[in-house]
């Protein structure tokens, strides 16, 4: 890659090697407004989807802080949102953390009735990073923008999959990821709409418009916008192809196996997201037996194995301790075939039978 | 081992040496190897992070097992245990100390977590057999058609003592790799191997309380100790008051530091009243015991103790064989006599019966018979 060695120009210098960088940076820049149809100054480039969630959240939180001091979010939001929440409610903050129903969903009824007179920020994701399940963000954006309340987006696993638009939508901030759409990881980025202020998280230098310091990480911007252009690009392929892969994984698994249960909604879902449980089988054995035999699945707990909680989305879920321990998700990409998902029914054909013969041997 | 079906064995790895070149010894003898670092508690359970640690599992740790393996080009996995482990290891821990016993975690910890919990993960992820680093030895007597347990080659190193509570289907899927060898001989093959952890230090305090401090991890768990049990009453022989204490859990038989009872003499902790909340203190003499009875016993060797038989009985870790008899009594329970009398034999810990080298069986001390001399 030519920015980590012949163009390694500093973007906020003044000669000639750091203007080469700066023409980089800008070039991803609009390549991912193209994706979103956003303005370039309303990019803002971070470290990450954590970053640009936690920018989005804190930074609305201190710039009311003192006269708004209530935000509105979902139960199931990924951990940067939900931390950086419960970061505020110990800085003076009050949270109220909306229940999703028995599919994940939030409605956007209950987050109008949870919005206050002092509620400065609405932070709902787009899709559910463990389960797929596609929020109705333009309805609850739209009752936000009615308020007059600020309206935040976690869009790291949709941006590039299904079609964006932030002024259709009415969506004020949105956050990206680099490594979710098969682009570099340590990447991410804000869009904040024009004429909307918020404090600063990262102090120092005057970068992204004086909206986040540090020198900008050119050759992660310009994988980020180059893989953004990709997925834009073949979205609607890459639509059609994980879609079929999908909802053969989940039918040929539901044909072979008994007693097996889709965690999320059938059709207001991601593409390239399966998340079923199996009962009878711990999570994290299927995991670990699933990796031996070449198969790399998840199951959302904090660490890498374990049958302590289950993560807080399938709680969220209020599933059975029986399902919520036994659930795996299975994360598709475009580069996955018909034979790979035929194969892994097989393996997993064998690795719950296995698990729950023994499970009933035990008892 | 039949050379063309490759066993899969699960090694329980905790990152030091021992287990380093136990997962390497198998991956050389052919067998298709697992590496597993179990995660047994964390900071928010047990309190005392002094180095302000990852809050999680201990890093170090995870790490050392994980680049050994990637050297092997093995896999390795981290599995959860801490609701397993505080049920069976950490609440027996502290509800032995509230009934003025003195426990072994450790062996509590092979019995149950080891050769309970980690030996179905094992089945679970497809594994024959479990390995782990001590220095121990495991064979098959056709004649008796009985797994063994023996004492490992290097006698300084021997850790037979706290495996005592395995089963006949726990021995019969057990590889010891490291019990053939002297502590010496392990670290020369570590080095050999270029295993980081060949110059690692072995660790001496109980696992989950990294800062050693006891007292600190008994008050956090049992938050009553700082005002219900102080002030208790410290007696001596005779019944007469000498004194009081702080709290009858922060004693153990034999202690003699930390007592604060000034008479002349030594004077050590000889019994302790848990109902009463009372310690009494004697002299080293009053410490002698001719005896104990021994509940929960596991017989290995045997399947179970018909009449008497004569064996070096180990009342602590490090303490050598003690010449005694064993009488079966009527509800399991073992009485143990000995040659010459043993000082503080301690209710709560581990007596292991051997016979040259073979762990005849085990159990935990419930009660000692005072030696009258």
């Amino acid at each position: 890659m030519p920015c980590f060695s012949a163009n390694f120009g500093n973007a906020s210098s003044v000669h000639s090697f750091g203007q080469e960088a700066k023409v980089a940076l800008e070039e991803a820049r609009r390549q991912i407004t193209a994706v979103i149809n956003a303005e370039p100054s309303e990019i803002v480039f971070t470290s990450g989807g954590t970053e640009a969630d936690n920018l989005a959240v804190k930074g609305t939180a201190q710039f009311f802080s003192g006269r708004k001091t209530h935000i509105v979010t979902s139960a199931v939001e990924h951990h940067a949102v939900l931390y950086a929440c419960k970061y505020l409610e110990k800085n003076g903050f009050e949270v109220t953390y909306v229940p999703v129903d028995k599919f994940g969903l939030v409605s956007p009824d209950k987050v109008a009735q949870a919005i206050r007179e002092e509620t400065c920020l609405v932070s709902i994701m787009h899709a559910n990073n463990e389960i797929g399940t596609i929020n109705p963000i333009p309805e609850i954006a739209a009752l936000s923008k009615d308020r007059g309340i600020l309206f935040h987006t976690d869009a790291v696993q949709t941006l590039g999959k299904i079609p964006i638009d932030v002024k259709e939508m009415n969506i004020d901030m949105l956050s990206i990821s680099g490594h979710k759409i098969y682009g570099p990881k340590g990447i991410g980025a804000l869009y904040i709409r024009r004429g909307i202020q918020i404090e600063k998280i990262m102090h120092g230098g005057k970068h992204e418009r004086d909206r986040r310091a540090g020198t900008e990480n050119i050759p992660g911007a310009v994988g980020l916008g180059k893989a953004a252009e990709i997925c834009s690009r073949s979205m609607e392929k890459d639509r059609v192809k994980l879609t079929e892969l999908r909802d053969d994984l989940q039918r040929k698994i539901s044909d072979i196996l008994p007693e097996v249960h889709l965690n999320g909604h059938e059709t207001k879902r991601l593409p390239g997201i399966l998340n079923m449980s199996f009962p009878g089988a711990a999570s994290d054995s299927l995991l670990l037996s699933l990796d031996l035999k070449g198969i790399a699945v998840s199951n959302g707990s904090a660490c890498s194995s374990g049958t302590i909680e289950p993560s807080h989305v399938l709680k969220g879920l209020k599933l059975s301790k029986n399902l919520a321990n036994s659930a795996i998700r299975f994360s598709l990409g475009k580069e996955n075939t018909p034979e790979e998902i035929d194969v892994t029914v097989g393996v997993l054909q064998e690795i719950v039978s296995r698990l729950r013969g023994l499970k009933r041997g035990r008892n | 081992m039949e050379q063309n079906i490759k066993e899969t064995v699960l090694v329980a790895m905790s990152g030091g040496v021992d287990s380093s070149v136990a997962a390497a010894l198998l991956h050389e003898r052919g067998y298709q190897v697992i590496g597993v670092t179990m995660n047994l508690w964390d900071y928010d359970r047990v309190g005392g992070n002094l180095n302000k640690d990852s809050g999680c599992c201990s890093v170090d740790t995870m790490d050392d097992a994980r680049a050994v393996c990637h050297k092997l080009g093995v896999p390795h996995y981290m599995v959860n245990f801490r609701e397993e482990f505080e049920a069976a290891v950490t609440d027996n821990f502290i509800s032995e100390y509230m009934d003025g016993r003195t426990p072994n975690p450790c062996v509590r910890c092979n019995t149950y977590i080891k050769w309970g919990v980690l030996l179905q993960k094992a089945e679970e992820l497809g594994a024959d057999k479990i390995a782990t680093g001590h220095y121990a030895r495991t064979t098959f007597d056709e004649e008796s058609g009985r797994y063994l347990l023996k004492q490992g080659k290097d006698g300084h190193k021997d850790q037979s003592y706290a495996l005592w509570g395995i089963r006949q289907q726990g021995l019969e899927r057990t590889l010891f790799p490291v019990g053939e060898f002297t502590k010496p001989e392990i670290r020369q093959i570590a080095r050999n191997l270029g295993l980081r952890t060949a110059e690692k230090k072995e660790s001496q305090e109980i696992c989950f309380i990294p800062d050693n401090d006891y007292s600190r991890y008994l008050k956090k768990k049992r938050p009553e100790l700082e005002t219900h049990l102080q002030d208790g009453e410290i007696l001596d022989e005779q019944d007469n008051l000498l004194g009081v204490h702080k709290g009858y859990p922060f004693y153990t038989i034999g202690q003699r530091k930390g007592v604060g009872i000034a008479t002349g003499q030594p004077v050590y902790v000889t019994e302790i009243d848990a109902g009463n909340n009372r310690i009494k203190v004697g002299s080293n003499n009053d410490l002698l015991h001719s005896g104990l009875v021994a509940e929960n016993v596991n017989w290995i060797s045997i399947a179970a103790l018909k009449e008497g038989i004569e064996i070096e009985a180990k009342i602590r870790y490090n303490s050598p064989g003690a010449h005694a008899w064993l009488q079966p009594k009527s509800n399991g329970n073992v009485e143990v006599r000995f040659k010459e009398p043993q000082r503080a034999v301690t209710s709560g810990q581990s007596v292991v019966f051997y016979q040259d080298d073979l762990v005849i069986g085990g159990g935990i001390i419930e009660s000692s018979v005072k030696h009258q001399g």
